[in-house]
């Protein structure tokens, strides 16, 4: 009698798992190319933004980093994806560099957790057009309450220096790996 | 029908049974938001119930909240994918709250107390009354939080111009303080209502 019952879980359950199997494989199928699609189109259209003058946009060796160029196939500079923690979760940007290195392009924040209102205006205008231009030759700095003196300074947010530092941190240190990968070739 | 009925008000699932509060407190900062998890929750109701209840003479009880499981979660992930393929940016903003429908007690609850004991046909309509109950619940908390925390529903300007926003009601704290006043607005109606009806059933007695 216990076998019995043994085989009808068992058989109930194998039967519940081909039949999720079956289904899943199906919605994976469908539902993948679009889902890269959509991913790829959020990447280009970030940056574009940071590129305006873009028009073909190369990928490189290394991940997730490309190759922006104009439309007489001149080079504007590099795009990268950069993630770190934030004061709530992950934050990742895109941002883009100039060809020599030696200034940013802009940057735009593709995920965040940050706090509505105040963390999340790291992705607002006011903040984000600090980043256009921004010299890179030197770490880039924060500072709180004020203009910026330096080229490679911009302006934390006010109630939000924590999320403001994480970006800074998170392209400091992505930038340096950059520059790095780049070097190396 | 009353199988239908009941999930909207009487035994609404978010004022009434208090379930599924991880989405319902979660993602409710836009009116949008909550319509969007709705439905997804709905979705994943309505066709595991249905599921469950169609099969619910070959399921071996010792082995039944697994199998219950494993199904929720099938048409979780279907749910999923569609979103992200579909309604890409919604799906970014509900992040992790998606997958996180196979917890919902709402859903395995349903299923439990109800597709697991009655047909096809009654399961489906005590899904989708809970579903759409869930989903309304969801609009409305998240409609009073944007109204507040960000002047729109929906998207739309409704609060004048001068208006603050009040941050706090898009944080944790305003989905708790929203949905304590929204269920004691629920039970003052509720209770109306029901005294509506003794007064009226007594003055019919009187006649």
């Amino acid at each position: 009698m216990f076998k019995n019952t043994a085989v009808r879980m068992i058989a109930a359950l194998v039967a519940v798992g081909v039949f999720s199997g079956i289904t899943l494989v199906f919605v994976y199928n469908y539902a993948m190319p679009k889902i890269q699609t959509n991913v790829k189109a959020e990447t280009d259209r970030a940056i574009r933004n940071i590129f305006p003058g873009a028009s073909r946009i190369e990928s490189t060796r290394e991940e997730d980093v490309s190759r922006v160029m104009d439309a007489r196939g001149g080079l504007l500079g590099y795009a990268f994806t950069a993630e770190g923690n934030g004061y709530q979760g992950c934050i990742k940007l895109i941002a883009g560099v100039d060809a020599g290195l030696s200034g940013m392009k802009g940057m735009e924040v593709i995920e965040s957790q940050e706090t509505p209102g105040l963390g999340a205006e790291i992705a607002g205008g006011t903040f984000k057009e600090q980043f256009k231009g921004l010299s890179i030759v030197h770490p880039i700095e924060y500072v709180k309450n004020r203009k910026p003196q330096k080229p490679y300074q911009i302006e934390a947010l006010t109630g939000a220096t924590i999320s403001s530092r994480a970006v800074v941190n998170i392209l400091n240190r992505r930038i340096r790996e950059i520059r790095g990968l780049l070097k190396g070739k | 029908m009353k199988d239908f009925i009941k999930g909207l008000w009487r035994q609404n699932p978010v004022f009434v049974q208090v379930l599924g509060m991880c989405p319902t407190l979660a993602v409710t900062t836009k009116a949008l938001f909550g319509f969007s998890m709705g439905m997804a929750t709905t979705f994943v109701v309505v066709s595991s119930g249905v599921m469950i209840s169609a099969i619910r003479r070959f399921v071996p009880e010792q082995v039944r909240i697994p199998m219950f499981t494993v199904i929720i979660a099938t048409f979780v992930t279907a749910a999923d994918y569609f979103l992200k393929a579909n309604f890409f940016q919604i799906s970014k903003a509900l992040g992790p709250y998606i997958p996180l429908i196979v917890v919902n007690c709402l859903i395995l609850g349903r299923a439990e107390a109800f597709a697991s004991k009655h047909g096809v046909l009654r399961s489906f309509l005590d899904a989708l009354g809970m579903g759409l109950g869930f989903t309304c619940a969801l609009i409305v908390l998240g409609a009073v939080r944007e109204l507040l925390g960000a002047g729109t529903v929906f998207g739309c300007r409704v609060m004048w111009k001068g208006f603050t926003n009040w941050i706090v009601m898009l944080l944790p704290a305003g989905a708790f303080m929203t949905l304590g006043f929204l269920v004691g607005i629920f039970n003052i109606v509720d209770k109306r209502v029901k005294k509506g009806k003794k007064q009226g059933t007594a003055a019919a007695d009187r006649r």
